[in-house]
């Protein structure tokens, strides 16, 4: 029941809104919520360790093929459902009362409606809805970027988004179609799952038919991540969208593809992966290697953070293809991580953008003695987002690497991919200090104004903060209700 | 809680409260700071009085089934050494700052990030495990990084941070491979565990000497050897009593006591020992030789320290060649320990002595504008003739003695014994030129006529380095973690006579070319601009990284978005265009994918039913 109620919350907050409540703080009230309960179920996940599904409830939509509309979480589930209302909560906390335009509910309503389609596709224990909820959760990003976006080619921005993940989707349907019509019959047919998890299982699908399955499936899941080379649409659409909506895009939404990889593809379609594993790992080095060198060649910070965000989902992906628990659980965690501290600097960013006339790097400096609680929260944030030890960050990229030559004897294709990689620690940090020594260290730019000076909201921030210090320090918190 | 672990968080809580509750009380923080160094080096001398260094205390940070990361602490034999050195040398820093910085706008952040790094640097020295080590040497790039960049609105103080944090992140990307590959070999990346399974000799040498050698790139970055050694020069940038505390004494020592860590890879690995052997030698050579040339007083001591952390990372080398027995090969890396040893103790006072000259000269770095400071400075400036003394290997000081135990190592090779000969006269050359130009003459600028004597709580500090540089040689000062006997001595008298007249010669040769100048007399525009490497890898930064990162954007600007997506854009536009009636283009066109999905889902499960 629990899981129903955050799922429905901001649902029911934005119907609220919609009728005239007042906007930031409905929002805020359900957000608020939604956060409590959610620590709530992960102090449950954390008594019965997250290995099997808890707060199971269901709707029966229709009886055969079995359809339900339920929710239930285990660990996998449950952090992201955390992530989710965390990062909820901070975008929700840190838009301002009124969009640009003095307008308040479509403003209020989308991050919300965000928020639920997450926490719904994250949450299902049915195939169709976690497919659905992914969806619902996409319309109101588009709209928001093509109503309230930045820069002048906002619209073109929004229909590259709208075009990339709705050729995904449909990717991603035919291959779940597929999947589907080969797992049941008409006597048995479900969208359950657990269930069809456990039809995979026992029926081991031929090679060959789990091979063709498993490629759409994983396409149609990784450009919904950004997976390289379908990956040109983050970085704009990231820059464009307001500053909630890139926090919750990226923060949380993205997650998404990882999520339906590990919960779908991975655990039914074992030898599909086997099958093209070359060819997966040399696209997620694209993410890191050749995406990390065109993040070091961006000239506007926003346009380099959305980058770096998606080099490192490469890291996430090479925690799959480490096909065991080590890497699995370092890929949660390493969402988890990515998830609050890119929404993290989004949010500064975003401060900076109402602050500053540009975000071109080479015209600011030397901001850190006048805005010094933003640079010091950049800092922090630069510093999680390059894998500094301490923050989780960190601390998902090294179990991610142990689970990569966890019992290598010898240096596969898996772990020469790990040390490729691996260079990609250089090059975030030198994307990563190039921007923070441009933006806040050296000389004052010249020209350079400050528009606003007033204090910014600074609860959220911190919050995302101590979040990422919490789990890089005592990682085994999310750890341990993960299986293994 | 173990003692052990309060000395390793006390000063993570004291940069934590500086940062957070104490920025508007600068003189508070610096107290918080420097007494929690005070406890810490209290605690350091009750621990390692202890008898018992068995179950000092361990954390489990990271558990996923059997895999299992820890925060174990581990003390023993050159371990003690080095927190010992660790924790006094750092609260000496930490005393002379109050004096140094008592001005500094920027003191509470300073204190802070000096807190920051005696929690890194006592993680390193404390750590059990590899992983756990490599989590600790981060750490303590970064409060480097932070304390170099503390004057950060100046351009060459960011850039320097920047640089030396990136320089070490690629030797850190090094490490970590090694470390990888040890726990993909072993299983484990604890070091008595790697050590038995080592000993049990069911592994593949060749992945050995790769592991070793990646390992040893964690070192080459943080000890700063060729070719990563050009981030030290430049991160003089911070304000130097963090000169005398990171980059002289302890961290840059990092990389040699991480090796002595890992000797019982070394000794398994003779291929990479070599690497490691040569590395050193051609860092000890090419440092000194670029530090007879340079004209600012701390940069002459950072090629200096480049130079000599150059012989003891060639004396660590040796442990794999020596590899007859495991006992010679630990001669060689106590050796190399042992001149770190004292090292961090006259190094830290010709810092800190450096340090009192800048503060009494103004800011003024440039040795040709001081001159004659033995007269208004004299206890600042006896102390720093003595550790220089030591620095050239004058019996009977410190220095003498280490240089000897490594030299008698080098014995095997003799090249390298040439060559740390040769290293021998040029580091008494340059370290002569410096004195001469600085104590003696005239003044030659305002700035170093008005010099005077700096206030008594920075001489403390420098009286009680003065101490270690002299005897810290001595058996008493080290046996109590290290047996003497095993620390190698030369035999005769035939090698420290020779060594000692070639340092003779040196302070003779620097004396009489450097007397009673006022500008360089003998310009080497190669070394003073240090070999053009620093030119040469800015090309190289722009050629491999700049455009390769460049054509990267192009090929994502045109290839990717111009002709994949255009192409699907134009393809779902066409489709588009039967919505062409309504408006609003991007909703209803994803309204269109997303009924079509519906459609599709909806015709499966009726093909299922029926």
């Amino acid at each position: 029941m629990i899981i129903d109620l955050i799922v429905f919350i901001p649902v029911i907050a934005a119907l609220a809104i919609g009728l005239g409540a007042e906007g930031r703080k409905t929002a805020l009230g359900a957000a608020g919520a939604n956060l409590i309960l959610g620590l709530i179920v992960i102090s449950e996940l954390m008594r019965k360790g997250g290995e099997e599904l808890i707060f199971e409830t269901s709707t029966v939509i229709l009886e055969n093929p079995k359809l339900t509309l339920g929710f239930a979480v285990d660990g996998m589930s449950g952090v992201l459902l955390l992530l989710t209302v965390i990062v909820t909560f901070c975008a929700v906390y840190i838009s301002p009362e009124k969009a640009p335009d003095g307008k308040v509910k479509l403003y209020h309503i989308s991050p919300l409606l965000i928020s639920t389609g997450a926490l719904g596709a994250f949450c299902s224990t049915d195939l169709f809805f976690l497919f659905a909820f992914h969806e619902l959760a996409l319309i109101p990003t588009f709209l928001m970027i093509g109503l309230y976006g930045h820069g002048r080619d906002k619209l073109a921005v929004a229909w590259k988004i709208t075009i990339y993940l709705g050729v995904g989707s449909l990717i991603l349907l035919g291959g779940l179609i597929a999947l589907y019509s080969n797992l049941t019959s008409a006597e048995s047919a479900t969208f359950n799952i657990a269930d069809l998890t456990a039809i995979a299982e026992t029926m081991q699908l031929d090679q060959e038919v789990q091979k063709w399955i498993f490629l759409p499936l994983f396409l149609g899941f990784g450009i919904l991540v950004s997976l390289f080379p379908f990956h040109s649409w983050a970085a704009p659409a990231y820059a464009s969208a307001p500053t909630s909506i890139a926090m919750l895009h990226a923060g949380v939404l993205k997650k998404f593809g990882l999520y339906g990889i590990l919960r779908v593809a991975m655990p039914m379609l074992p030898k599909g992966f086997e099958a093209w594993e070359g060819l997966i790992l040399v696209l997620l080095l694209g993410n890191i290697i050749y995406v990390g060198f065109v993040t070091i060649s961006q000239k506007y910070l926003d346009r380099m953070l959305g980058n770096s965000s998606v080099m490192h989902m490469g890291y996430a992906f090479l925690g799959i293809a480490c096909v065991n628990h080590i890497g699995w659980n370092g890929a949660v965690l390493m969402m988890f991580a990515h998830g609050i501290s890119i929404a993290l600097l989004f949010a500064l960013c975003g401060s900076l953008r109402e602050r500053l006339s540009t975000l071109e790097l080479s015209e600011i400096g030397g901001l850190a003695s006048k805005v010094p609680f933003l640079a010091v929260s950049f800092g922090f944030a630069a510093f999680a987002s390059i894998g500094l030890p301490g923050f989780a960050n960190f601390a998902s990229e090294i179990t991610i690497l142990f689970g990569a030559f966890n019992g290598a004897g010898e240096v596969g294709n898996l772990q020469k991919a790990a040390i490729l990689a691996l260079w990609g620690v250089v090059i975030s940090a030198v994307y990563m200090l190039r921007a923070y020594r441009n933006v806040f260290q050296g000389d004052s730019a010249q020209g350079l104004t400050l528009v606003r000076r007033d204090s910014l909201n600074k609860i959220p921030i911190i919050l995302m903060i101590v979040v990422l210090l919490l789990t890089g320090f005592f990682p085994n918190l999310i750890l341990s209700i993960l299986p293994s | 809680m173990t003692t052990a672990f309060i000395i390793l968080l006390l000063p993570l809580v004291a940069a934590a409260s500086n940062l957070l509750l104490l920025r508007k009380k600068a003189n508070f923080s610096a107290f918080v700071s420097t007494f929690s160094a005070a406890i810490c080096l209290v605690l350091t001398f009750g621990l390692i009085r202890q008898d018992d260094l068995n179950n000092l205390g361990s954390f489990n940070w990271i558990k996923i089934a059997d895999f299992e990361l820890d925060i174990g602490i581990e003390l023993h034999g050159l371990g003690l050494g080095m927190i010992l050195v660790v924790t006094l040398i750092g609260f000496l820093v930490h005393l002379f700052s109050l004096g140094y910085m008592r001005e500094d706008a920027g003191k509470a952040r300073y204190f802070s990030g000096l807190s920051l790094f005696m929690f890194s640097m006592t993680g390193i020295v404390f750590a059990d495990n590899l992983a756990m080590m490599f989590i600790f040497w981060e750490l303590v790039g970064v409060s480097s990084y932070l304390l170099i960049g503390h004057w950060y609105h100046k351009n060459t103080a960011a850039e320097a941070a920047k640089k030396a944090f990136l320089v070490n992140r690629i030797g850190d990307f090094g490490f970590m491979i090694g470390i990888l590959l040890i726990w993909g070999a072993f299983g484990s990346v604890n070091f008595v565990e790697v050590e038995e399974l080592v000993r049990n000799g069911n592994y593949d040498k060749g992945l050995l000497n790769w592991s070793v050698f990646c390992i040893f790139c964690g070192a080459i970055g943080k000890s700063a050897q060729v070719p990563l050694h050009v981030w030290l020069p430049d991160a003089m940038e911070g304000p130097t009593p963090v000169s005398a505390l990171i980059h002289a004494a302890t961290m840059v020592a990092a990389g040699v006591f991480m090796l002595t860590k890992v000797l019982f890879l070394i000794v398994e690995a003779p291929t990479a020992a070599s690497v490691i052997q040569y590395v050193g030698a051609i860092t000890a050579l090419i440092a000194a030789l670029m530090a007879t040339q340079q004209n600012d007083i701390k940069k002459i001591l950072a090629y200096s320290t480049l130079s000599q952390l150059g012989y003891m990372i060639m004396a660590v080398g040796f442990a794999g060649l020596l590899s007859g027995g495991a006992v010679l090969g630990e001669e060689a890396s106590n050796a190399g320990f042992f001149h770190l040893y004292t090292h961090a103790f006259f190094k830290a006072l010709l810092f800190l002595g450096s340090g009192a000259i800048i503060y009494a000269c103004h800011h003024e770095q440039n040795i040709w504008k001081m001159g004659g400071l033995i007269g208004p400075m004299k206890i600042t400036s006896i102390t720093f003739l003595i550790a220089t003394a030591a620095l050239a290997g004058i019996y009977p000081l410190s220095g003498f003695y280490s240089k000897d135990a490594i030299m008698t190592v080098a014995e095997d090779k003799p090249i390298l014994l040439v060559i740390g000969s040769f290293v021998v006269f040029l580091t008494a050359f340059y370290m002569t030129r410096l004195c001469v130009v600085v104590f003696f003459g005239k003044a030659r600028s305002w700035s170093s006529e008005e010099a005077k004597e700096v206030p008594l709580l920075m001489l403390v500090p420098l009286l009680v380095l003065t101490i270690g540089a002299i005897f810290s040689g001595q058996p008493f000062a080290y046996s109590w973690f290290v047996d003497p006997k095993k620390i190698p001595h030369p035999e005769g008298v035939v090698l420290p006579l020779i060594l000692t007249a070639i340092a003779v010669a040196g302070i003779i040769a620097g004396f009489f070319l450097y007397r009673g100048r006022d500008q360089e007399p003998y310009p080497v525009q190669v070394l003073a601009k240090k070999f053009y490497l620093d030119e040469i890898y800015i090309i190289l930064v722009r050629i491999f990284q700049d455009a390769v990162a460049w054509v990267a954007k192009q090929i994502d600007r045109l290839l990717i978005d111009g002709l994949l997506v255009r192409g699907v854009a134009r393809l779902v536009t066409e489709i588009g265009s039967v919505l062409r009636g309504m408006q609003s283009g991007n909703l209803q066109g994803y309204a269109f994918l997303f009924g079509v999905g519906v459609i599709l889902v909806l015709y499966i499960i009726n093909a299922a039913i029926g």
